[in-house]
């Protein structure tokens, strides 16, 4: 508690932090205003409220889902007391904030890290991997991965390659804060807790598929892309149509013919990734130096533009890569349709020069597979053939989808 | 009524609308759209949050009674942040600057660094779910001794079109809020001071006007009452008269606990199922409903259907908790027979329910067994506090249409703000609080007016509060006679709108092009009610002078005068120099008033003058 006085008045309140030289404070009305620190005057503690930890019952005839926690905004909120985060996170702190997910199953939770998903890492992939598997082998319904969605596409198409997986692994997080009455939090965290209790048999990705609270899609863990930065329905199956879709309030769960079933699939874990792998994006004009970087790497994803082109002048520094032992595969910056460098010049050149075609897999999944292809299989020949092969969903035969 | 030794204190806060470019948190315009224009629809769910010290707030968990499903319109001005799909753009520095200057007005001190808040409201009006606000300035003074507590800026909360239909176009706007202390003891000085306080922010030019633009919150308490908020007063004139209810409201719960005391009355769970009663009933209500409980109040007999206010009885407070629950209504013995229930009804219930005549009945008819025990716990409650040493219970109420009020919720705490961590604080530095002019009061300006352009001191006041001031300001600047642009906006337009012609759909530019040509003597100033009503059918200026004024030239004015004034020989002869008033209006009928009705009285006089020499002896 402090005084503060300025501008000739003088007020109490509580202070909160001291933030780019202001104190902040929060006054009886809750309001915070920012004050010159000079100016406050401590005089004493408020009344400390001890920690409400009240355990919220589960029923234990439902099925068992795990909770892998990644730091995802599904559950938390600021905390003044401690200044971040919080770090709490077990399954009464998430059926407080969420209770209608006491409806759907019951719950373990695994707390493996609390990061923005920006800093999400292969390494934390393997980790994520690990704890998965451990769970769906002692014998788990399901299990929900709650993420920050910067990356979460990234880390679906990473588990889809590193497990095989009987049961659903439902990746969720929320785009709208978990600490505002509107946020998408809850209804992710029911229908992603819907779907992880249904038929499903892969790794799939569970957000808002309108801006209503009405639906979520469920989207196939190698196909979903993050196609907008701040909306409730930004994730979006590319190449495919959504695996299904959860109903909300209902909690229905309707899935596609071609959606892998439960128990489809059995349990395997290949968590070996080769992390020196990239993924250059073209443009026009771009300087072949900017390849150089990549000389000593196992492989190396081009987003090149329309059907998978690059400028000629880069032609040279992709034949030393290659020459040099580093795969480089083409994947399309349009996200939609299939690469085919076969119609003009430079795709030939291309081709030639030893380029993989990457079909119609998404840039960054592309990628993925690459590392973990190439951490799996050393021979050249048969990484290339895996890299066209279709493992999980993210390579398409056919081009049955529209934009 | 003694207010003073009643102990009535009262504050307000009054929420004024900010004439800004673009909205506060956005950079749509601040424009209001007819909801029939809505170009797109969608609905959320709302869910009640801890504060950032871990608490629920009292009023949202009152708030979460009922399912909490809204369906908002959206425009096509209006964007993702209004749809809580995209963070909000810094705080609107221009709305900030008009904040500051109310501050200066009214001597307060500004905040160093202004934080932008969530102030949890789960009522659907805020599709977030919580309406931003900052505190910008503290201490403010009022003439009448009184202080100003805070002024804040926040976010206006989307308009409700019907049920949980919300209206996207106005959620954003700037509202200035301004709250008083609690100085105020008598009805009428509530009054006062609210339009003292609206007279300031519309001093500085740069507040909306007309309906619905300013909303006063009005808090009052009396000695052994409770402070109790009236939301949402939109006409000043009511204020007065809504205190005056609630001190009431106030006094009749206490003399209502005191009987209640005396009687022993006492509240007990003794709610039965009575659904069987009624399956003969006649009653619409009871008919239709699922399920019917009653509740029997011991004691209570007389008291919940005794008035608190015009209107308004114990049973309506209680009505208005069970309504919570999602229920239209409760029915009690008080009021019945009646609304379609026998005395036959009655008088079974009450043998069913062991309800003495001493007793109160309380009916509750619901669609499930939720609904029913929410219903019937809040009936509870209501009846509780009745009897309890707080008989005034501590609330945010809406104000009706004739100044009693009916309850909304608990009043809110400290608990529902959260910090808006999407959004910058500001500095308000002494740099930037030093360069605000304080603009001159609209009182002081029309001292001026009446001074300067010598107006008459009533007709200055009037033309300072009105909505047309910087249109008359503008006239003056461009030249136009202050007194032309005074009588028009004050006198020709008030009676041309008892006629029926709408004024309000002229625009300030006509208004301009209107002195313009009286002034270049293009129309007469007598044309200007023709003019205005030719512009407010939707004709163009120029349509309308062509019309009104078919270019009379000197020649032809003088041959209309000579023929009205030797047609009208005989009458001239009789009446002698008094005719001219008569045949002026015969003359500007003739010419439709485009003529200056100066020219018309010269030529007019001069041939009376011949006229009458002529006929000399």
């Amino acid at each position: 508690m402090v005084e503060c006085t300025y501008g000739g008045t003088t007020k109490e309140g509580i202070f909160i932090i001291e933030r780019d030289g202001m104190a902040v404070v929060k006054l009886d009305s809750g309001y915070n205003i920012g004050v010159n620190p000079v100016s406050c005057k401590f005089f004493g503690h408020p009344a400390e409220s001890p920690p409400k930890k009240i355990k919220i019952p589960q029923k234990n005839d439902l099925p068992a889902l795990s909770i892998v926690s990644t730091g995802g905004t599904i559950a938390s909120r600021i905390d003044y007391r401690t200044g971040s985060v919080t770090s709490q996170f077990d399954a009464s702190d998430i059926l407080m904030a969420i209770p209608e997910l006491a409806k759907v199953a019951h719950y373990r939770t695994i707390p493996l890290a609390t990061i923005l998903s920006e800093n999400m890492t292969p390494a934390i992939w393997q980790e994520l991997a690990r704890a998965v598997y451990k769970e769906i082998k002692n014998g788990i319904a399901g299990v929900i991965i709650t993420h920050g969605t910067d990356t979460m596409a990234h880390s679906a198409a990473a588990i889809s390659f590193m497990i095989d997986t009987p049961v659903p692994i439902v990746f969720v997080g929320s785009q709208r804060s978990a600490d505002r009455p509107s946020s998408d939090n809850a209804i992710n965290a029911v229908c992603a807790a819907s779907a992880a209790t249904s038929d499903l048999g892969e790794v799939a990705v569970v957000m808002h598929a309108t801006t209503n609270d009405d639906t979520c899609a469920i989207h196939r863990g190698t196909r979903v892309r993050k196609m907008h930065s701040s909306r409730r329905d930004a994730f979006r199956s590319i190449g495919i149509d959504p695996l299904g879709s959860v109903a909300y309030p209902s909690r229905e769960v309707t899935l596609k013919s071609y959606t892998a079933r439960r128990g489809s699939r059995t349990l395997a874990l290949h968590v070996k990734l080769e992390e020196h792998c990239g993924l250059v994006q073209f443009y026009p004009g771009m300087s072949p130096d900017l390849l150089k970087i990549y000389e000593g790497y196992k492989g190396l994803v081009l987003s090149g533009t329309g059907l998978g082109h690059v400028s000629t002048t880069l032609l040279p520094s992709i034949k030393k890569l290659i020459r040099s032992g580093t795969m480089v595969v083409m994947t399309t910056q349009c996200m939609q349709g299939r690469v085919c460098d076969r119609v003009y010049d430079t795709g030939r050149d291309l081709l030639t020069a030893g380029v993989i075609e990457g079909g119609d897999m998404l840039p960054e999944v592309a990628l993925v597979k690459m590392m973990w292809v190439l951490g799996n299989e050393r021979d050249p020949e048969r990484a290339a053939a895996l890299m066209q092969k279709d493992l999980k969903g993210e390579c398409n035969r056919r081009s049955t989808h529209g934009l | 009524m003694d207010y003073r030794s009643a102990g009535l204190t009262a504050g307000i806060e009054i929420h004024q609308q900010v004439n800004t470019k673009e909205k506060l948190f956005c950079h749509c315009q601040t424009l209001l759209r007819d909801s029939i224009e809505h170009s797109g629809e969608f609905f959320r769910y709302l869910r009640v949050t801890e504060s950032e010290m871990g608490e629920i707030d009292r009023a949202a968990q009152e708030e979460m009674k009922r399912d909490r499903k809204f369906h908002y319109y959206t425009y096509d001005t209006t964007c993702l942040v209004e749809n809580d799909e995209e963070p909000p753009s810094p705080l609107n520095d221009e709305a900030l600057s008009v904040c500051l200057t109310i501050a200066k007005m009214f001597g307060m001190a500004p905040v160093q660094q202004v934080h932008t808040m969530r102030k949890l409201v789960i009522d659907g009006s805020n599709t977030s779910g919580f309406q931003r606000t900052a505190l910008v300035a503290l201490n403010g003074t009022l003439p009448n001794g009184g202080e100003i507590d805070t002024i804040c800026l926040e976010e206006e909360a989307a308009q409700r079109v019907k049920d949980d239909i919300f209206s996207l176009d106005r959620l954003g706007i700037p509202l200035i809020e301004i709250t008083t202390s609690p100085c105020m003891h008598t009805p009428e000085e509530v009054q006062e001071v609210a339009e003292y306080i609206g007279m300031v922010l519309r001093s500085t030019g740069k507040v909306k006007r007309g309906i619905g633009t300013i909303r006063q919150d009005v808090n009052i308490s009396i000695l052994g009452g409770a402070r109790v908020e009236i939301k949402g007063v939109q006409e000043l004139d009511l204020i007065a008269e809504v205190v005056r209810r609630e001190v009431q409201r106030q006094q009749n719960l206490i003399a209502i606990r005191n009987e209640l005391l005396q009687k022993k009355a006492s509240v007990h769970d003794n709610a039965k199922n009575v659904t069987g009663l009624f399956k003969e009933t006649k009653s619409t209500v009871l008919k239709k409903a699922k399920q019917i409980y009653a509740i029997s109040l011991e004691g209570f007999a007389g008291q919940v259907g005794r008035e608190i206010q015009p209107g308004r009885r114990l049973g309506s407070e209680m009505s208005d908790y069970a309504k919570k629950c999602g229920i239209g209504g409760i029915f009690h013995t008080d009021e019945l027979p009646g609304y379609g229930v026998t005395a036959d009804e009655v008088a079974r219930l009450r043998i069913h329910m062991n309800a003495g005549v001493e007793d109160c009945v309380v009916i509750v008819a619901a669609v499930n067994d939720n609904q029913t025990a929410c219903a019937l716990n809040q009936v509870i409650i209501r009846a509780q506090l009745a009897l309890s040493d707080n008989p005034v219970p501590e609330e945010t109420r809406k104000m009706l249409e004739t100044g009693s009020s009916a309850y909304m919720r608990p009043l809110p705490g400290a608990a529902r703000m959260y910090p808006e961590t999407d959004v910058l604080p500001v500095i308000v530095d002494n740099d930037r609080w030093n360069a605000i002019a304080v603009p001159e009061l609209l009182t002081a300006k029309a001292q001026r007016y009446a001074r300067e352009y010598s107006i008459d001191r009533n007709y200055a006041i009037q033309l300072a509060l009105s909505e047309k001031l910087p249109l008359f300001e503008r006239a003056v600047a461009e030249g136009i006679k202050p007194k032309l642009a005074v009588f028009t906006i004050l006198s020709t337009c008030t009676e041309l709108r008892r006629e029926g012609v709408e004024t309000g759909k002229i625009s300030d530019e006509d208004y301009l092009a209107s002195w313009h040509a009286v002034e270049s003597g293009r129309a007469a100033k007598e044309a200007i009610p023709d003019i205005f009503r030719g512009l407010a059918s939707g004709s163009s200026f120029e349509d309308v002078i062509r019309k009104l004024s078919p270019a009379v030239s000197l020649q032809e004015l003088e041959s209309i005068i000579q023929k009205v004034v030797s047609d009208r020989s005989d009458f001239v002869a009789q009446k002698g120099k008094t005719a001219l008033g008569p045949l002026m209006g015969v003359v500007m009928t003739e010419v439709r008033g485009s003529v200056d009705g100066k020219i018309v009285s010269d030529i007019l006089k001069k041939e009376i003058d011949s006229l009458l020499a002529a006929k000399k002896p």
